[in-house]
């Protein structure tokens, strides 16, 4: 599948997989994020049954400390 | 438009402000002075000799409630701003309720757990509303590494790396500049682009 992941179209081997294996696949490991496909928020409690698939937008905003 | 077209149209125009911190007090500020009509700010903490290293409350005000001290600053700027404040702690469920009818929603925490808990609420429960967060300020100087960018209704502000740590204090000059283009970009959404 090919997506859009935070403005950068980017290729995978999987035809689709959950929101979980794509974060462990690109190695995103901060424990505090903000996660859109196609415009809509994913939940944290929904990070293992949310696919994404060929042709989705996805958001990946890593949110650190400071304030 | 003049400044007093600018005053008359934010007149009707009501801000959220979520945290009274280093992003939240400043940002307040400056949405005052320049003549937002009502602003809602909650906090729960009490002011520390710590936090004046960057938050735009005075020596004489340590130990006061943040959303008081700030309320009575902001009265000394622009009494004509209506100030509602919240001297709760924001959780999932009173967030709709406090924010609901802002025209704009500031995200000014200082833990990432709690910006985390703060925007995914904002954007399930009151989806239209935009939200201005800041991200990554800490340190001092790089200018250039600061900017603001925009994911549908979401607005990010701050160079979105620099968190803070031992050797990486929130201090004034970068806290400043990220919660003065908060406002900033509060205008732009209230205003339009100029």
């Amino acid at each position: 599948m090919k997506i859009n992941l935070n403005n950068t179209f980017e290729v995978f081997s999987p035809e689709s997989m959950t929101v979980s294996e794509l974060l462990k696949v690109k190695n995103f490991t901060f424990r505090m994020l903000i996660i859109k496909i196609n415009g809509s928020l994913v939940k944290k409690t929904e990070y293992e049954t949310t696919r994404i698939s060929d042709g989705d937008e996805v958001h990946v905003l890593h949110l650190i400390s400071g304030g | 438009m003049t400044f007093e077209e600018i005053k008359e149209k934010l007149a009707h125009k009501r801000v959220g402000i979520a945290g009274c911190g280093g992003l939240g007090s400043n940002c307040a500020v400056a949405l005052a002075r320049v003549g937002i009509g009502t602003l809602v700010i909650v906090d729960f903490d009490v002011i520390s000799e710590s936090n004046l290293n960057r938050q735009y409350f005075f020596f004489d005000q340590i130990g006061l409630k943040k959303v008081l001290a700030l309320k009575e600053n902001i009265g000394r700027i622009n009494p004509m701003v209506k100030v509602y404040s919240s001297d709760v702690k924001l959780v999932p469920d009173n967030i709709a309720l406090l924010f609901n009818g802002c025209d704009v929603i500031v995200e000014a925490f200082d833990q990432s757990d709690q910006k985390e808990m703060f925007i995914e609420t904002v954007l399930a429960d009151l989806p239209s509303i935009p939200l201005v967060i800041g991200l990554g300020m800490a340190g001092w100087g790089r200018n250039e590494s600061i900017h603001c960018r925009k994911i549908d209704n979401l607005y990010i502000c701050g160079d979105e790396v620099s968190e803070i740590g031992p050797d990486m204090p929130p201090i004034a000059p970068r806290v400043g500049m990220v919660s003065n283009m908060q406002a900033n970009v509060v205008l732009e959404i209230l205003l339009g682009i100029q």
